[in-house]
């Protein structure tokens, strides 16, 4: 009964937050519904004939939420999804209620969750999971977890709290998730990257976050580094070290803002995987889904063709029309990701025109301080032009001052429409228009190029 | 002529984009002609108390800061302090400010045992206090120069007799949150909570430190004023940001606007 009211009041609550524009609606309805009823949550969850997936970390977990659900579908099976990437746990309680019937029936067989770093320990009790994917653990919005060993260890509140027969599928490239995961007692599906291009002998970036032992505080010796601290490690004190991964990356190969493709190597058999989403961070995110897919016993070519047919979430590697040529959107929030992206965009053209959009909201991170980590020296003798926006366009184009860039490259425009208008401007025939904005600036450049019939709204898509 | 900076423990103490100080002090130098050196030390690294004059710590959680504090007093403490005494520029941020100081309390586990360079010390109020997150800008004591930056610290600094703060933080809470006094000062070492990171959008504080360290090897020396537009524009849009009101730097036209996203 008290169910019932809770799911109709949050149904009521999501039309009645579209009609009004107030927003999607992803988040609003979830909080009511659990506030008629706290236990809905659980309730739901365990309604779901194949369980919950719940996945978790710094960067991806949209992305590979996308990719998994991809795969589910193409193995027919219905999924209840927090696909907009509210992902507290009233983002949760509103994608059960909008899955399930007034009596509380699920129109769904599994639940697949991305959830915030800092509330996996509540989503673990409250869904009682089946699998858990650990992505990374990269150092983001410190103003608002405080420090990253914080996160770190709320995740060993949550692994210790979790079923034993539950599956976790974890990074085995990332050493600091890799060391609070060696202890569950349940099955582990690692998954890692055997190779990375250029990934030999690079140096760790300035960006490394994990760079000395968590057991022995030795700085780690890696073979390979294949984006900010993850790679194949080693501490040479104590003699922790990555450990072969069940699901293997191999063959990577990347081709610019046009995707990239891999062959997945699990249980002896190779699966050949090509994906339309750019960069090597979505690579990782495509292997995390794989390997939750098959800890699930979704058949490996049912895998690669739900990835073939996953198309980028809103934001990151979205393409945009603006008239006559395309922008690509790439969210970009912290120095990792952004270094990724930068190396992304060089990939695929040589002088790129870039709009770089740096909001310092709550959902940002209102430090803005991370932007002097990343490798923006990357754009100092490729960028043809720079259009910096967003409430800290000012700190952006500081940053790109020291940087090395000449003032004539960067111009800064403080409203969304005239910093489009400007970038659009500069591009020459037949090139394309970078975008990497932070979260909010994001939305808020979305919403722009939603007014003007560029873009779906990102509740729709 | 040349800056020679000695970056102390740049992979381990770099939480807020320390090396932007590094970067700041660097690029400054090189826009007037003076040559820069920058010798990275790391944890066991010995440090040559004469061949830098300028030395920078950044900051880093409880974990860095456990490994980084032996260190700092065993390996390269005895050459810091002889260089220091002798006049050489240091700035610590943050968790490095804290290793200056005597001691560190944290929340939990044994005192870290500080380098003593700055007469204060620091005490977490323990693992349910409130963390004093936040932007922050100070005003100098004396000549009432302008600081904008971030503050994200659980520990509270205070100082001893010795040592002088920087200045009053205007908007933010600064070393304790309860004189409101931010930063700490002796001979030419300084000590602050603010990154962002700190010199980039405060270069008169890099031209400062700049000065002091070339002063060490060089004599009094006239530092070429630079245009600083970028840099101005970006501390105005910072302090209105922080909500702090009617501050103007030279050139900056007040045009950050406050508007939701």
């Amino acid at each position: 009964m008290r169910d019932a009211a809770a799911i109709a009041a949050a149904r009521l609550a999501a039309s009645l937050s579209r009609l009004t524009r107030m927003g999607g609606g992803t988040t609003l309805p979830g909080r009511i519904a659990t506030v008629i009823s706290p236990g809905l949550v659980a309730g739901l969850s365990s309604r779901l004939a194949r369980g919950v997936v719940l996945i978790s970390g710094t960067n991806g977990k949209t992305t590979t939420a996308r990719s998994l659900a991809g795969i589910l579908e193409a193995a027919g099976l219905a999924v209840v999804h927090n696909r907009a990437g509210a992902n507290l746990l009233s983002g949760i309680a509103t994608a059960l209620a909008r899955g399930a019937t007034l009596r509380g029936r699920m129109r769904g067989e599994v639940g697949l969750f991305e959830v915030d770093e800092a509330t996996l320990p509540a989503a673990v009790e409250a869904t009682r999971p089946c699998v858990v994917v650990l992505l990374n653990l990269f150092r983001d919005q410190l103003d608002r977890y405080g420090e990253i060993d914080l996160i770190a260890e709320r995740w060993r509140r949550a692994l210790a709290a979790l079923p034993s027969e539950s599956t976790l599928v974890y990074n085995a490239d990332d050493p600091m998730v890799a060391d609070l995961c060696r202890d569950h007692a349940g099955p582990v599906r690692a998954f890692g990257l055997e190779e990375a291009p250029h990934g030999e002998g690079r140096a760790l970036e300035h960006a490394a976050d994990a760079r000395y032992c968590y057991r022995c505080g030795r700085p780690y010796e890696y073979t390979l580094v294949t984006l900010g601290h993850m790679g194949h490690y080693r501490c040479p004190g104590c003699g922790a070290a990555r450990a072969t991964p069940q699901v293997c990356a191999r063959e990577v190969r990347l081709r610019g803002a046009d995707g990239s493709s891999a062959t997945l190597v699990a249980d002896g058999s190779a699966i050949p995987v090509s994906t339309v989403l750019p960069g090597l961070y979505n690579v990782y995110d495509v292997t995390a889904a794989a390997a939750a897919a098959l800890a699930l016993g979704i058949a490996p070519a049912t895998v690669a063709s739900g990835i073939a047919a996953t198309a980028p979430a809103f934001g990151r590697g979205e393409r945009v029309d603006l008239g006559g040529c395309e922008a690509l959107m790439l969210l970009a929030k912290n120095p990792a990701g952004f270094n990724e992206v930068l190396r992304t965009v060089l990939l695929a053209e040589a002088s790129p025109v870039v709009l770089i959009a740096i909001n310092d909201l709550i959902a940002d991170g209102r430090d803005i301080s991370w932007l002097w980590d990343v490798d923006f020296e990357m754009l100092r003798d490729s960028a043809r032009a720079v259009v910096v926006t967003g409430l800290r366009a000012e700190d952006m184009a500081l940053r790109l001052k020291y940087a090395g860039l000449s003032a004539e490259r960067v111009s800064v425009e403080h409203e969304g429409d005239t910093a489009l208008d400007r970038a659009r401007r500069l591009l020459r025939e037949g090139e394309r228009l970078y975008i990497l904005p932070t979260y909010t600036a994001m939305l808020h450049l979305r919403a722009t190029l939603t007014r003007r019939g560029a873009v779906r709204g990102f509740w729709k898509e | 002529m040349e800056l020679r900076i000695c970056h102390l423990y740049p992979d381990l103490l770099n939480l807020y984009g320390d090396r932007g100080n590094v970067t700041t002090l660097a690029r400054r130098a090189q826009w007037r002609g003076i040559a820069v050196r920058v010798i990275e030390a790391r944890l066991d690294d010995p440090v040559d108390p004469d061949a830098s004059d300028l030395f920078f710590i950044g900051g880093g959680e409880d974990r860095q800061q456990r490994l980084a504090a032996p260190d700092l007093c065993g390996v390269k403490g005895p050459a810091l302090r002889e260089a220091a005494q002798a006049g050489a520029a240091v700035l610590a941020v943050c968790g490095g400010y804290q290793l200056l100081g005597h001691y560190y309390r944290p929340a939990g586990g044994p005192d870290l045992i500080g380098l003593g360079l700055l007469d204060l010390h620091t005490v977490h109020p323990g693992p349910g206090s409130r963390r004093i997150i936040g932007n922050i800008v100070v005003k100098e004591t004396g000549a009432g120069r302008i600081l904008v930056g971030f503050e994200n610290h659980g520990g509270r600094t205070y100082l001893g007799p010795k040592a002088r703060p920087i200045g009053t933080a205007i908007v933010g809470s600064g070393n304790n949150g309860a004189d409101r006094k931010e930063g700490a000062v002796w001979k030419s070492v300084y000590g602050t909570y603010l990154h962002g990171p700190l010199l980039p959008k405060n270069p008169w504080l890099a031209d400062e430190l700049t000065a002091a360290a070339l002063r060490r090897r060089y004599g009094d020396i006239v530092l070429e004023p630079l245009p600083d537009l970028e840099e101005h524009r970006a501390a105005t849009a910072a302090a209105i940001r922080a909500g702090a009101r009617g501050l103007a730097w030279p050139g900056a036209r007040a045009q950050a606007p406050e508007r939701p996203a």
